[in-house]
């Protein structure tokens, strides 16, 4: 039998590299809340990194991560250089922040978080991995401040999967810090504060408004902001909702509502709600608890990680976001056809989302066509990774952003239970698609290459069977455990 | 759909499953642990007739089974050729689909690496399982992802690979097509025996009597025998695994090497794994949580060596799972002596792709009380007897906190 004498040169052991740099204070994100803490940090005379994945490269946008931006960007933003220099200067606290001594890296995201806990006890220290458009790298912090903001909830219906259908949140950041917004006019689907705000910025930056669309029978949001918009001549759909987004080879040209009305434009945006970006929170294993009136997922009491701005929750104004995106879940769920796309990058329909079936590359013998997610709740709870994992839904490369939410609702719905009575698909670190040669370790050390196996570095465990126990088992032995540390 | 390079199988699947219908009519089977090992057990005891019922601590899957490599190529075995025999027919018989692809290319970057392939290639040879060597150029022309630091490979006429999370899914709904029934969220508890036998099995749902139990519940496979007064040395650790967007399929999808094990799926996505693990604590509830780390990084950059032409995709999910080591790597199939009808399944790492077989073995000891298709007796429970109870210390194993 062999033995290690007490060693196992192929276990993570100390493996695992220390960070290329240390900071008392990372933040993640450099938005006003993300700006505030990084100025407050170097303000006490903290080492501080601030980073933030703006500008988003051109690849990323198109595949809607980390916001749904709908193919309505513009040219500008495939020049790398122009979008640095657009973002920089739509946020003079950066410059703030860079004079008071703070380490500012924009077009850097934050992929994961790591730190010893349950399950892990290799890591030298707790680090966060970062990764710019030429390479991934880690770095330690006493500290972590995340500040990631919200993402767009999207949920689908008839023709929503076709450019020109986008989110309030990747419109703001398309007008008011690249400037590269490519629509003209615009519908608004939704009436809470953050449609009304979408409503007065878009009108501000010379967009033209068509309405907004409302499923419940009043304007959500805050009186005054719906006051404005009345005053800017918007008009409200109320009791309505976008039945089908119609287009042509550019994407949306129209859109048709339930109560008949045909409107032309060349962009919906999806303003019913944000999502608190949990994602790295989630991803490291982190505490989160629902809150409907701070917009779903929120992150609970994690040591050593605060989080700021709206990834902490957003602002409580007693007003159910939850309850809001459930009844736009029901509605647009009973204006979809069974053909409806719910997940955009595997091509998943509603109809086999609710059948729990394959993709269309398998076969679908009789027994498969009989299993639905009806048979299988009489298993037990639905669970979202479950699904995905048989339909594919939200496996795709915006990993889940366009349909975790709504594949969420619908299964929620499907059980008869409340939002949450499902859990939450998880999150898995990288929380950006990333691609290979910058996640690598290019640098990694040689007692990681020494002690790198395929599987788990035990001889005995390939030697032929009929060899066991026999003169030959040694020869093996030691010719597979010399092929080791490749 | 039988393979070029095995040996021709005696009988076809169809005629073994003609053979055994109704020869377990009317036992009781209960199985602890619904991942592949405890429900291709229970698909093969229910295609016997037994009335079969599942029980789990989570959903089916989701352990080790439904987060491996999906890797079907142990040739070290003795459950191989039936494994073999069977994979092929597996959608048909089960009637769901698994993925079930044929055939694996193991390609080197560096020399060393390509010494080893040739002896393995040598030792498969030797075995009567057929595998080609293949010049850089070959390899470039099979595996359109490869690059020019491709230095050859082997291919193997034989193995294949399937969609884990697929397959373990198509098990358990084949075995509830034949009537049997599988309780998730319900963690098995406690053994009621009698006589030598285990007469009844306690679970959150309850307590479900018995003929013959069937423990196949993964790393916690110690804690449930401890109760029964048997020991059965087992060491969990997590290993990690990658994966990436859809690349454009290769002609054969099971392609790995350069330290990795993985697959292209049949969406495209590259998946892979290796490298060093974590030996952990077994928790009687299950682990506590699946952390993958930084090592995600050390994997992209030996998936961008293997496929240079694919190191532009972009990784998008990681993740890990438990595995289930036993002292020597090798499968526990073992039916006890006391409690005599109680039959062990641990297959130590490689228990995915030897699925179809190793149910096939477990059936035959539950109902038969021997193995009827191969020798497994180097497979039993007792070359462990009278282990050191350091033995996990011996070799390093022990999990860091303990250290
Ligand atoms: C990352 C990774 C890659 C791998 N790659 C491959 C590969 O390429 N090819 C291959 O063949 N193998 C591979 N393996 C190994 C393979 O996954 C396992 O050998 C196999 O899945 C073991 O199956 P199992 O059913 O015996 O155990 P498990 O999958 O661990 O299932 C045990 C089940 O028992 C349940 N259970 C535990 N305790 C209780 C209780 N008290 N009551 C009720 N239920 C309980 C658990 O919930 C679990 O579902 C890999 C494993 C990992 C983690």
């Amino acid at each position: 039998m062999h033995l290690n004498n007490g060693t196992d040169p192929h276990a993570i052991g100390t493996k695992l590299p220390a960070p290329e740099a240390r900071y008392d204070m990372v933040v993640v994100g450099a938005g006003p809340a993300g700006l505030a803490a990084a100025l407050a940090g170097a303000g006490e005379g903290k080492s501080v990194l601030l980073v933030d994945e703006n500008p988003i490269p051109g690849a990323a946008m198109g595949n809607d991560v980390p916001l749904l931006f709908g193919g309505r960007m513009t040219t500008a933003t495939q020049s790398a250089v122009r979008m640095l220099e657009t973002v920089f200067m739509s946020e003079p606290q950066l410059e703030a922040a860079m004079e008071a001594g703070v380490e500012v890296l924009l077009g850097t995201s934050a992929w994961g978080v790591y730190r010893n806990g349950p399950g892990m006890t290799g890591l030298p220290e707790s680090v966060v991995a970062l990764a710019d458009k030429d390479r991934g790298w880690i770095v330690g912090y006493n500290e972590l401040v995340l500040a990631t903001g919200a993402r767009d909830l999207a949920i689908g219906f008839p023709g929503w999967n076709q450019p020109g259908v986008m989110g309030a949140a990747a419109l703001e950041r398309l007008l008011a810090h690249y400037e590269a917004f490519a629509g003209k006019r615009i519908l608004i689907v939704g009436s809470h504060d953050l449609a009304l705000e979408t409503a007065l910025l878009a009108r501000d930056k010379g967009v033209e408004v068509a309405g907004l669309v409302e499923v419940r029978s009043a304007p959500q949001g805050d009186a005054a902001l719906a006051e404005a918009v009345r005053a800017a001549q918007i008009p409200f759909f109320l009791e309505d909702a976008p039945a089908e987004a119609i287009g042509g080879i550019d994407g949306v040209e129209r859109v048709r509502l339930r109560s008949g009305a045909e409107i032309a434009v060349d962009t919906i945006v999806l303003a019913i709600g944000l999502v608190p970006s949990i994602e790295l929170i989630d991803a490291m294993g982190g505490k989160r608890v629902l809150d409907g009136a701070r917009g779903g997922y929120i992150p609970g009491e994690n040591e050593g990680v605060t989080c700021v701005g709206d990834c902490a929750g957003l602002a409580d104004t007693g007003f159910d976001h939850v309850e809001y995106r459930m009844e736009w879940a029901r509605e647009l769920g009973a204006l979809s056809k069974p053909d409806t796309i719910v997940c955009q990058c595997e091509e998943v329909t509603r109809a086999d989302l609710l059948g729990v079936q394959p993709p269309r590359y398998l076969e679908r013998p009789a027994p498969m066509q009989a299993r639905s997610l009806d048979t299988l709740i009489k298993d037990g709870p639905p669970n979202p990774d479950q699904i995905k994992r048989l339909t594919r839904a939200g496996m795709g490369v915006c990993q889940g952003r366009r349909c975790r939410d709504q594949v969420a609702m619908m299964l929620a719905m499907a059980a008869d239970g409340p939002f949450g009575s499902v859990p939450l698909a998880t999150h898995r670190a990288p929380v950006r698609p990333l691609p290979l040669r910058i996640l690598a370790d290019w640098e990694e050390s040689e007692e990681m290459r020494a002690g790198w196996d395929v599987w788990f570095g035990i001889p005995t465990q390939w030697v032929p069977y009929r060899d066991i126990d026999t003169p030959r088992e040694r020869e093996h032995q030691t010719a597979i455990a010399e092929g080791w540390s490749l | 759909m039988t393979y070029v390079g095995m040996p021709t199988p005696k009988e076809t699947p169809q005629e073994t499953m003609a053979k055994i219908a109704g020869t377990a009519a009317g036992m009781k089977v209960v199985i602890v642990g619904g991942g592949v090992s405890g429900l291709s057990a229970g698909w093969w005891l229910a295609r016997s007739g037994a009335q079969v019922t599942v029980l789990d601590k989570g959903i089916v899957g989701w352990e080790a089974s439904g987060r491996n490599g999906g890797g079907a190529s142990h040739y070290q075995s003795p459950l191989f050729e039936e494994e073999q025999r069977m994979w092929p027919h597996m959608d048909e018989l089960l009637g769901y689909p698994t993925e079930h692809q044929q055939e694996r290319l193991v390609i080197a970057v560096s020399p060393k690496q390509l010494n080893q392939y040739h002896y393995l290639a040598k030792m498969n040879n030797d075995m009567g399982y057929r595998v080609d060597l293949l010049d850089g150029d070959q390899v470039r022309s099979m595996v359109p992802l490869a690059g020019d630091n491709c230095l050859g490979g082997m291919h193997y006429r034989f193995g294949g690979h399937a969609n884990p999370q697929r397959s373990v899914q198509a098990y358990a709904w084949a075995l509830q097509d034949l009537g049997g029934r599988i309780y998730q969220h319900n963690p098995v508890t406690g053994f009621e025996t009698e006589g030598g036998k285990v007469v009844a099995v306690h679970a959150t749902s309850g307590r479900h009597e018995c003929d013959a139990v069937v423990v196949a519940a993964g790393p916690q496979i110690q804690g449930l025998m401890a109760k029964l007064g048997v020991v059965v040395p087992l060491a969990a650790a997590r290993a990690e695994m990658i994966v990436t967007e859809p690349a454009p399929m290769m002609p054969i999808g099971g392609v790995d090497g350069n330290g990795l094990y993985g697959r292209q799926t049949l969406r495209g996505n590259l998946a892979y794994g290796g490298g060093p693990h974590e030996w952990l604590e077994t928790f009687e509830a299950g682990p506590p949580a699946r952390p993958s780390s930084p090592l995600t990084r050390n994997l992209a950059r030996r998936v961008a060596e293997l496929f240079p032409k694919a190191a532009h995709l972009n990784v998008i999910r990681s993740w890990a799972g438990i595995v289930e080591n036993t002292p020597d790597g090798r499968p526990i199939i073992d039916r006890m002596k006391d409690p005599e009808n109680v039959t062990v399944i641990t297959m130590s790492g490689v228990g995915f792709g030897l699925s179809p077989a190793s149910g096939h073995a477990v059936r035959d000891l539950v109902v038969d009380g021997q193995c009827s298709f191969t020798d497994i007796k180097k497979l039993s429970l007792s070359r462990f007897d009278g282990i050191g109870a350091d033995w996990r210390e011996q070799r390093g194993w022990q999990a860091p906190q303990a250290a």
